[in-house]
């Protein structure tokens, strides 16, 4: 060992300066299932309190779903605890088959392969399907994972501005040359909250002959009328050759993602796609309960039903009681501050309201867009939302930002 | 557009296909324990084989008291947690597991990662810069690998366990010059490196062969250096307590950082963690992409390896029983005549080093022994080096006795078929 | 001179701004480490200039810093001939 004084100051410095800066992250501990409501102990062996919870990707409420549950318990009982080994030696169950099996008709796909995480899928996809000939051009939005996956990958990067169709023409022209396109979106983006112009792109990669890429993570399981995603909201199922997505949000919440589309682009992913072939894939009692989120989206569109008319009231509420959120329509809601201490603050006095919410600032976002994000669930019922709402008008009238523009805004806190 | 890449695509499948390089899943009906129900091909009926190629090393991943924890688990918190660590995704458990980890280790804190490949690939850039350097040995495993991939640091890699050639790496990253003049002309201006960082497997995956841990941090010292290890095949099993090859090779404490798994010998489910200097562990906190961007260990998974940790510190049995078994396979299988690397590790590799066609051995072998009734994996090149296709077989401590006698004796008739052995 | 001046700064503009932003871009704006530019986003730039004044820009050259503002990336070009 020589970890030294030296190298101890390093990493010190580093971390005093993120405290400075107000970046560092701090965890809240919670003390029971994930909820509309939860027990928060914060900071760390503090005494719990009852907060609403607005900001889990639990936007169907399946997280700790009795009917999950006890799907997760058969798992456990009838495929044990792990697998203790990679999917092709022998970590394959039947049941991991039919989760892929099942997922690949609930996003209308040719064939579908799991991977331990979403992170994972995009992590290994690129570099397991493109070669140094092909290119790859990106919202420049898309998801972290997505740009450590393309880091890997060997094909060109190039970036397009964030849904602006006309860039990402100019960007197809240029590559023209390529053996392959990929355009690379996310269906929902998770910091605005916005769905990708998907009808747009699939008529472009048409034009130009490019494969249509997309992590669908904020959406699968409740955007488009039975909920499969942004490609039933857009219209275009089975045009989009590569679907990314995970099983951690609205899915069960758990663990899990997969790449699902075309089925010899899977089928490579199963050969040469690293985070596949080095890594145990999700465990049986995960794969159950996956399997058991599946069976109850596909009976009832209840639950998604449920979580729009909360948006609708949400963004409904917010906006005539005086704040100003980014439009759209997914339950992806940010109430936008500009400063990073404001939202800060802000999220600091919800907090004492008992309504869980957190602030976002630079880097995460653009300078000048601190945002609190809040993020709606079919878990809430409505007396949660009342409650909610009448604490962010609460926290908007004390700090004075009540119908006031966003240049009003800024000109009293700064940017 | 797709039609074309779909020609492109089946064009490359058949050549995967036709260098025998097509990795095929077997499909198992059961739970996994040392016999399971397999149905190979896909839909043909199934049958009972004895599993020698899992990392189940010490039977947990259907240990009843692993499911019954997993199960109290899920009653008390719940199927998932919808969320990052950092925003709403951590749980009292957590903090509790990664306490446990801190202590078995006795080291300063513990980070949990969604995997063990997730951990790697999210430690090197997080803790070292384009100031820094990173040794590498050349033998360790692919998520390492990624994990320098994406890490800005210089890098130097050393003949495999090669304390020589690591040492001249150590020199060469101290006066910062490459090892090898890849780009003449570029960087003639030497540039030492700021922090140092050695990065190994604690056990090689494919030889069972143990890291010389107790060499590699007396060079780590030397040269100021910090030492990171990857004990994914031995946490649990391998020293006195179980606490990997560092514990065997008498260094604990020495290590700076250790990555590990929750998905072989402690449980199997998922899951993997860092845990080393506390600063260390608060960056990766900070910074790290993968526990940043990705849900943790789900709550179930969490329960069961508080419990898997508990299990390995109220008794030694298993440990012991895994090694008599792992003796008793590697004597028997040496008097046959078998070819194996020597050593203590229950991965078991039998090569077929005197022999031509020895990729192709190597698969007709495992066939055999899977129609004997033993399930057991073939390895070749690119897996492999040229020449050392094996056999890789995997002791768990939930085999009987019956069992491995059962083995030995399928590779005894196999062996002779196919003249192997006299 | 302030012709590759300002084929980079009109390229910067067009190519890295939203119609919605409000930022000014000058010749000392810090384009990456301001958050305009992204790494990836960078490679583009570079694309651009390779092209455009027919040079190869070896991957040790084309740091963070070299093109963290239009000046400095002016004198990374003046390494290669360009003013």
């Amino acid at each position: 060992m020589a970890f030294s004084e030296a190298h101890r100051n390093i990493f010190q410095t580093e971390l005093n300066g993120l405290k400075e800066q107000g970046l560092f992250k701090e965890e809240r501990i919670i003390c029971a299932p994930q909820s509309s409501e939860i027990e928060v102990s914060f900071p760390f062996g503090a005494e719990e309190k009852r907060v609403i919870n607005m900001c889990a990707n639990n936007y169907l409420g399946l997280s700790s779903h009795p009917d999950v549950v006890e799907a997760a318990r058969k798992g456990l009982d009838h495929r044990g605890y792990g697998m203790s080994s990679v999917r092709f030696i022998c970590g394959t169950q039947d049941i991991h088959k039919q989760l892929e099996q099942k997922l690949t008709e609930f996003l209308g796909t040719e064939d579908t392969i799991l991977f331990p995480s979403c992170m994972d899928a995009n992590c290994g996809v690129f570099e397991a399907v493109l070669t140094d000939q092909d290119v790859m051009i990106a919202d420049r939005l898309v998801h972290a994972s997505i740009v450590d996956g393309m880091r890997l990958a060997k094909a060109q990067q190039d970036t397009y501005k964030h849904s602006d169709m006309e860039h990402l023409e100019k960007k197809l022209e240029l590559h023209q040359d390529k053996r392959l396109k990929v355009i690379i979106t996310d269906g929902n983006f998770s910091m605005d909250g916005d769905l990708a112009k998907l009808d747009k792109i699939v008529e472009l990669a048409e034009k130009y002959n490019a494969l249509v890429f997309m992590d669908d993570s904020h959406a699968s399981g409740f955007i488009g009328k039975t909920g499969r995603g942004t490609h039933e909201h857009c219209n275009v199922i089975g045009k989009v050759d590569i679907i990314t997505t995970t099983l951690g949000k609205a899915l069960g919440g758990a663990s899990g993602g997969c790449v699902s589309g075309r089925r010899e682009l899977v089928e490579m992913c199963r050969q040469k796609a690293r985070p596949y072939l080095f890594s145990n894939t999700i465990a049986p009692v995960v794969v159950e309960g996956a399997l058991a989120v599946l069976d109850l989206i596909s009976r009832s569109t209840e639950r998604r039903d449920k979580l729009e008319k909360n948006t609708e009231f949400w963004r409904k509420g917010l906006t005539e009681g005086g704040l100003i959120i980014k439009e759209g329509e997914t339950p992806i809601v940010p109430v936008m501050l500009f400063n990073a201490k404001l939202a800060q603050d802000f999220a600091k006095d919800l907090y004492e309201m008992g309504i869980y919410a957190i602030g976002f600032f630079f880097p995460v976002v653009p300078k000048g867009q601190a945002r609190i994000r809040t993020q709606l669930s079919a878990a809430h019922d409505m007396h949660h939302l009342e409650k909610a709402l009448d604490a962010f008008l609460k926290v908007g009238k004390k700090h004075n930002i009540l119908h006031k523009t966003k240049q009003e805004i800024i000109d009293m806190y700064g940017q | 557009m797709y039609q074309r890449v779909r020609y492109d695509l089946n064009e490359e499948l058949r050549k995967i296909k036709s260098g025998g390089l097509y990795k095929e899943e077997r499909i198992i009906l059961s739970d996994q324990k040392p016999g399971i129900s397999v149905s190979y091909p896909v839909g043909s009926e199934s049958r009972e084989v004895l599993n020698f190629c899992s990392n189940n090393y010490l039977g947990l991943a259907n240990h009843p008291r692993i499911i019954e924890a997993a199960h109290k688990s899920l009653d008390q918190y719940g199927f998932g947690m919808a969320s990052v660590r950092f925003i709403c995704g951590t749980q009292d458990i957590h903090k509790k597991l990664e306490k446990k980890i801190s202590a078995f280790y006795e080291m300063e804190d513990t980070i949990l990662y969604s995997s063990c490949f997730d951990a790697n690939g999210g430690l090197f850039e997080t803790i070292l810069s384009s100031e820094d350097a990173i040794i590498t040995d050349s033998l360790n495993h692919a998520s390492i690998i990624d994990g320098i991939r994406l890490c800005k640091a210089k890098r130097y890699i050393y003949d495999h366990s090669d304390m020589k050639s690591l040492e001249k790496a150590l020199k060469a990253a101290r006066e910062g010059v490459d090892l090898f003049d890849h780009h003449p002309g570029l960087d003639k201006e030497p540039n030492p490196a700021r922090n140092i960082m050695i990065a190994t497997d604690g056990v090689f995956s494919m030889d069972g062969d143990i890291a010389k841990l107790d060499e590699i941090v007396e060079l780590a010292k030397e040269y100021d250096a910090m030492v990171m290890v990857d004990d994914s095949h031995a946490t649990g099993f391998l020293g006195e307590k179980g606490r990997g090859s560092i514990e065997y090779c008498d260094c604990l404490g020495e290590v700076d950082v250790i990555t590990s798994t929750l998905g072989k010998a402690m449980g199997g489910a998922s899951g993997g963690f860092i845990t080393g200097k506390k600063e260390i562990v608060d960056m990766l906190r900070q910074r790290s992409r993968p526990y940043l961007f990705s849900n943790t260990v789900a709550p179930a998974i969490v329960g069961a390896a508080l419990e898997a940790f508990d299990i390995l510190t109220e008794s030694n049995d298993l440990r012991k029983k895994l090694m008599e078994n792992t003796s008793h396979f590697r004597k028997s299988i040496s008097q046959l005549g078998f070819d194996i690397t020597p050593g203590v590790h229950p991965i078991v590799p039998i090569l077929f080093r005197k022999f031509e066609d020895d990729a192709q051995l190597s698969q007709v072998f495992s066939r055999d022994l899977y129609e004997e009734g033993i399930y057991v994996i073939g390895f070749f090149f690119p897996v492999v080096p040229k020449g050392q296709s094996r056999i890789r077989v995997q002791i768990s401590a939930a085999h009987t006795t019956e069992q491995i006698d059962k083995a030995i004796a399928a590779f005894e008739k196999v062996g002779k078929k196919h003249k192997v052995i006299k | 001179m302030s012709d590759l001046k300002d084929v980079i700064l009109e390229y910067v503009q067009e190519e890295y701004l939203e119609d919605d932003d409000d930022i000014e871009v000058t010749y000392d704006t810090p384009l990456i480490s301001g958050g305009i530019v992204d790494s990836f986003s960078m490679v583009s730039l570079k694309r651009f200039l390779e092209t455009r004044y027919n040079i190869q820009i070896p991957d040790s050259k084309a740091t963070p810093q070299a093109f963290d503002t239009v000046n400095n990336i002016i004198k990374l070009m003046k390494e290669f001939g360009i003013e």
